[in-house]
């Protein structure tokens, strides 16, 4: 073992010894427990769970509001990013805190809080429900709690970003005749891609992810309003222990193609982010 | 102003406020107006009710415990990550990960599943009289893992960048390998460990989707204070409802400011 450690052998090997054993008993071995659990019955009872009617549903369901959720919340991002990062204005830092606010808010309080505005004991649910427009208890209301649990997550990879590649660039393309759009499209947007995609999949593996803010607002009717993790809760709870492991593999998958990508993306940030602060600093 | 020539800042600024307003402030602002309904001495039975007040014990102990847990075996790990070169390296790395990505909801079942009496885990601590499901041990065990990464990913860049010079030298002088950590290595990776201790601790408080899978959810017991907002919503109690989650949002900004201060007090001393 080649190593920077002056400590004797054996005190080596203890360590990482143990350091392994923490890392088996605490990552790995929850991970290939849901693997041995949904093939519990084989591959057969694996894959007819997944196309069971109910489960199908939870992943449209889920894939549909995370997309949705990750769209609403890049095009606000890279907008408050902008407005953030391009101009001087009072109040500046408030915005920034404000914005981070979902991330203090628990998952629970998340949800209820569109129960408080959208529940038919308030004027504007009882009104809604007049229209025949429902909000909670179905797919809207998962989307605006899943929306609001992922709400930063762009923002705040877009921000650090913009700030470093400065505004010299655009400047010279808006003096030249160039557009705002233009501008952005062609000068600003190139040099955040990174940035972007690296939140989006940070907000994206949230959304797919989110159980609790879900939880209060979805109305748990199976069959229509059950993303993937409120169906792994139902199944069981229905005892159905094979079947609810075979969804949490799925989501399981989803964390390793997370991981994975984010890895990919992350090395191309950095080096994005390491020229914009090159070409920023004066020659 | 010298950036006034950026155009489209009424645009991305209006779009900002609209957004941040309608989804993020107005909804909020619901659980002020809704638990205002209550007098002083009602939203204080709210907040503070036996039930209540257990649930704080259990979220903010157990948090704590699994914080400092980690404190210990994310200093293990990440010493062993950048002062070691062992085969699988980086795939032991990017496990690290692991909790960062896995839905909290997955994390629960397992969890639950490894520590049952016949599960992989509980089979071997059932002979040795220790049950880690429906009890507090196993929210401990759970929030231990999802705020895992946390002091290792604060560690790692700390050491790193610390090098073996300072060590090199103690040693030459005559110190022992315990005196060096002792006086040497452990006070420059503090700051960085109590700032990771201390996300992990956060981060623990926060948590509700495994902890729901793995505690029971026993009144008195192994209820966290989500599941006595839960109980609330349930019986439509909507004010003792939005009591208890804005002590839990005043909680969540408090610890957030002791965050803020010590990572600033942590990247002064790395100066």
């Amino acid at each position: 073992m080649n190593s920077r450690d002056e400590a004797p052998a054996w005190v080596r090997y203890l360590f990482l010894f143990g350091a392994l054993v923490f890392v088996a008993l605490l990552l790995l071995l929850p991970a290939l427990n849901v693997l041995a659990q949904a093939f519990v019955k084989g591959a057969g009872p694996y894959f007819s769970s997944i196309a069971d009617k109910d489960t199908l549903q939870a992943i449209f369901l889920t894939t549909g509001v995370a997309i949705l959720a990750v769209a609403v919340n890049t095009v606000f991002g890279v907008a408050a990013s902008w407005a953030i990062t391009k101009y001087e204005f009072w109040g500046k830092s408030l915005l920034v805190t404000l914005i981070d606010l979902p991330f203090s808010v628990s998952p629970v309080v998340s949800g209820l809080i569109y129960v408080l505005t959208f529940g038919i004991e308030t004027r504007l649910g009882s009104w809604l429900d007049n229209h025949g427009i429902q909000i909670l208890y179905a797919a809207p209301g998962i989307l605006l709690a899943t929306t609001f649990v992922t709400f930063p997550f762009v923002a705040r990879e877009v921000m650090p970003v913009m700030e470093a590649v400065g505004i010299d660039q655009e400047e010279a393309a808006l003096t030249l005749g160039a557009s705002g759009w233009q501008t952005f499209w062609q000068i600003t947007l190139p040099d955040i891609k990174w940035g972007v995609l690296y939140g989006v999949i940070l907000c994206g593996s949230r959304a797919m992810g989110e159980y609790g803010a879900v939880s209060v607002v979805s109305g748990h009717i199976t069959g229509k309003t059950d993303t993937l993790s409120l169906r792994v809760e139902k199944l069981y709870q229905e005892y159905q222990t094979q079947a609810a492991f075979t969804v949490a593999s799925l989501l399981l998958f989803l964390a390793f193609l997370t991981l994975g990508v984010k890895a990919a993306v992350e090395w191309r940030l950095r080096r994005q982010l390491a020229e914009a602060t090159r070409k920023a600093e004066p020659a | 102003m010298r950036r006034r020539n950026i155009p489209g800042f009424k645009t991305t600024m209006g779009a900002t406020l609209a957004w941040l307003g309608l989804l993020v402030l107005i909804p909020l602002a619901r659980l002020v107006t809704t638990s205002s309904g209550l007098s002083g001495s009602e939203f204080w039975k709210a907040v503070w009710s036996p039930q209540a007040v257990a649930a704080y014990e259990l979220t903010f102990g157990a948090a704590l415990l699994a914080a400092v847990a980690n404190g210990a075996i994310g200093l293990l790990i990440a010493w062993v990550l950048v002062r070691y070169q062992f085969p699988g390296k980086n795939v032991v790395n990017s496990l690290i990960d692991i909790p960062f990505a896995l839905p909290t909801a997955v994390a629960g079942l397992t969890y639950g599943s490894l520590y049952a009496p016949k599960g992989w885990i509980g089979r071997f601590l059932t002979p040795l009289g220790i049950e880690a499901v429906h009890n507090r041990l196993a929210v401990v065990i759970v929030l231990t893992f999802v705020s895992l990464p946390f002091v290792v990913r604060a560690l790692q860049p700390v050491l790193e960048d610390l090098g073996t010079e300072s060590e090199e030298a103690a040693h030459s002088l005559g110190a022992t390998r315990w005196q060096t950590f002792r006086h040497v290595l452990f006070p420059s990776i503090l700051p960085a460990l109590l700032t990771g201790i201390a996300l992990a601790f956060a981060r623990a408080v926060g948590e509700y989707g495994s902890v729901v899978f793995v505690s029971g959810n026993i009144p008195m017991k192994t209820q966290i204070a989500p599941v006595v907002i839960m109980g609330h919503l349930e019986a439509f109690e909507f004010d003792q409802a939005s009591a208890i989650a804005l002590a839990l949002l005043v909680a969540s900004f408090a610890i957030n400011g002791g965050i803020n201060f010590l990572s600033r007090w942590s990247r002064r001393h790395e100066q």
